[in-house]
């Protein structure tokens, strides 16, 4: 006899939807080809010069609405997702995205709004005093809004700094220092600006190695990238000093946003030295996360750097808002998008903040920090090895399973895919690469304190089966749609693109 | 256990490094390196020519868990890299000091100081623990 399916009666398979296409079938009356539409269609089409037209048709799935919306609906529920799973996601500040944003976003007069159209008061007015809060909170003198992402961002920033040192005639500054515990973009980015990256060490409590830092610095210094705190999930206490040292070599500090949420309303990155910070609105500010969506990666400067900002920005005079571009900043860096950024996902970073409010600021810090200690405590009281014990900590912690791996032969990765089965999106895994057989674990703010305990009590039980029966998690998932995919293969052997067969 | 083979030299970052009787040296990641890595998906060797500082990054690793520098132990100018590595970036988890070597060097300036295996296997049991 077959075994039953784990969800009874919920089918977790879904073949392609070009499997379900029969020739002719169509859904037009989602969109019904207006009069007009057809028109204009065929106006502009009569433009395009024979050869470049093309003369087979497109492949395309030709499927009913019904068939599309069943299968478009059963994939989506294959998926974990921040509004069905605890998601804790370390150095992603996974954090529930209230649903007033995206309604008030949504409305209508921001909805029919045209990049191209009249500078509408209303919107700049969101946008202006959404860059005026970000300056407040990050301790900043300008903000920009057009960076599309924290790539973008971080690209921003280090653009910034490299045409500050060539405003000065600075040629030979095209070193960025990162230390260990930088994230994997900073010296990708260093590397995108064309400048070299030097690496620092940190030391066993997760700070920066002063020394090391100080030898590091030199006439060839562009900048310093740092989080703080840390992907270590701990503040960088010396951070006043790496300050002083990189300032004085004549670099400047380029500050992470990663990790804002931790410090939200409590210190600020333009007190602590920084000279350019990018924000991450897409992780700090609740706007939908993941999935390759659209993010949004605010750049703010110090004086130093006020000049070499991204365009356009939002300015205001007397009452009336305005763009400001080249004219007003004949040094920047340029654009980096069409327009402003991604205006939609800035309004909704702008209403979480309104909605939040000053006070609300703190409390996130607060709270996220709080359930990050608390989750830290109560898995280290149950065996767990936490890798700073030393150090409280910030809104992320790290649990590094090498014990249980050499007793156990039990691998980070195999408590990850168990925790699947437990209803839980796992946290980050072999991340950050200073710590064997890590996870790192970012609750956010959002979640209550029974489902803090939820999530500890499954990694609780996952440590109890490890010795009872550690079978359960070497072949985990058991029950999600795929089990364990060779992601080996996956890498060498890409596979992207449906062929028809034959 | 890792394997930590006698007659070559390291870094504490996990390159090791080979004499050659030609003079050359061969330069690779140590059995550590591969296995805290995990299956290798690319590879990325330097270009013949190109003149290296110690200490320099010179080649990237990448697996499914991480994307890590190599850096050169030494100070001189590539003179090859393993172009088998471009498909067949598993050899340096299967034979990590012998078919998965990254790159051969002319050494231009007086070595620094590498670890001997025995220094290397003890720095290894200071960081693991």
């Amino acid at each position: 006899m077959s075994e039953l399916p784990v969800h009874p009666g919920l089918e977790l398979r879904e073949a392609l939807i070009f499997s379900l296409s029969r020739p002719g079938r169509a859904a037009s009356t989602l969109f019904p080809l207006h009069a007009d539409a057809v028109q204009i269609t065929e106006q502009v089409l009569a433009q395009i010069p024979m050869h470049l037209r093309r003369r087979i048709a497109p492949v395309l799935p030709e499927v009913s609405e019904l068939q599309t919306v069943r299968h478009f609906t059963r994939l989506s529920q294959m998926n974990f997702s921040i509004d069905t799973q605890v998601y804790p996601l370390g150095s992603c500040t996974m954090k529930y995205n209230p649903k007033a944003c995206n309604t008030y976003a949504m409305l209508p007069e921001f909805m029919a709004r045209h990049p191209l159209g009249p500078e509408t008061q209303g919107f700049m007015s969101c946008m202006f005093e959404l860059q005026e809060m970000l300056k407040e909170i990050t301790g900043m003198r300008g903000v920009s809004l057009t960076p599309m992402a924290g790539a973008q961002g971080e690209f921003a920033g280090v653009a910034m700094i490299r045409a500050y040192h060539r405003s000065r005639g600075d040629l030979s500054r095209i070193e960025i220092l990162v230390p260990q515990a930088a994230h994997g973009t900073n010296p990708a980015t260093a590397s995108m600006c064309g400048c070299s990256v030097k690496e620092i060490e940190c030391d066993a409590n997760g700070d920066v190695d002063l020394g090391a830092l100080q030898a590091a610095v030199g006439p060839n210094t562009a900048g310093i990238m740092l989080t703080n705190p840390s992907t270590l999930g701990v503040f960088e206490r010396k951070i006043v000093q790496v300050a002083r040292i990189v300032h004085e070599a004549g670099g400047l500090l380029y500050y992470d946003g990663a990790n804002l949420n931790a410090i939200l309303g409590k210190v600020r990155p333009g007190d602590m030295g920084f000279d350019v910070v990018h924000m991450n609105l897409h992780k700090t500010f609740a706007t939908p996360h993941g999935g390759g969506g659209p993010g949004s990666g605010a750049v703010g400067v110090g004086a130093r750097l006020l000049p070499f900002l991204p365009i356009p920005l939002v300015g205001c005079e007397g009452s009336r808002y305005r763009w400001m571009s080249e004219r007003d900043l004949p040094h920047s860096i340029g654009r980096l998008s069409g327009f402003m950024g991604n205006a939609g996902v800035n309004l909704r970073a702008y209403i979480y903040m309104r909605m939040l409010g000053r006070d609300g600021m703190v409390r996130v810090a607060e709270f996220a920090t709080l359930n990050a200690n608390y989750m830290m405590k109560r898995l280290t009281a149950a065996g767990f090895e936490a890798a700073y014990p030393n150090r409280r900590a910030s809104h992320e912690f790290i649990i590094s399973l090498r014990r249980e791996n050499s007793l156990f032969q039990i691998t980070a990765m195999d408590v990850a895919k168990r925790l699947l089965d437990y209803g839980f999106h796992a946290p980050t895994t072999y991340f950050p690469l200073l710590v064997p057989e890590c996870l790192l674990i970012e609750p956010t703010e959002t979640e209550t304190k029974q489902d803090l305990d939820r999530f500890c009590d499954a990694m609780i039980a996952i440590r109890e089966e490890m010795q009872q029966a550690p079978e359960k998690l070497l072949t985990a998932p058991h029950t999600m749609p795929v089990r364990r995919l060779d992601d080996v293969r996956a890498a060498r052997e890409l596979d992207l693109a449906w062929k028809p067969v034959g | 256990m890792n394997d930590i083979p006698a007659d070559l030299h390291y870094t504490t970052k996990h390159e090791w490094l080979r004499r050659l009787p030609n003079g050359q040296v061969e330069i690779g990641i140590s059995d550590y390196a591969q296995n805290a890595l995990g299956d290798l998906v690319f590879v990325e060797v330097p270009e013949i020519g190109r003149r290296l500082r110690a200490g320099e990054a010179c080649a990237v690793v990448e697996s499914v868990k991480a994307a890590s520098d190599v850096y050169s132990p030494i100070s001189g100018t590539v003179v090859a890299g393993n172009a088998e590595l471009a498909s067949h970036p598993e050899l340096v988890n299967l034979e990590p000091y012998t078919a998965g070597w990254l790159m051969r060097m002319e050494i231009d300036a007086p070595e620094p100081t590498l670890l001997d295996a025995d220094a290397y296997a003890k720095h290894l049991a200071i960081q693991v623990r």
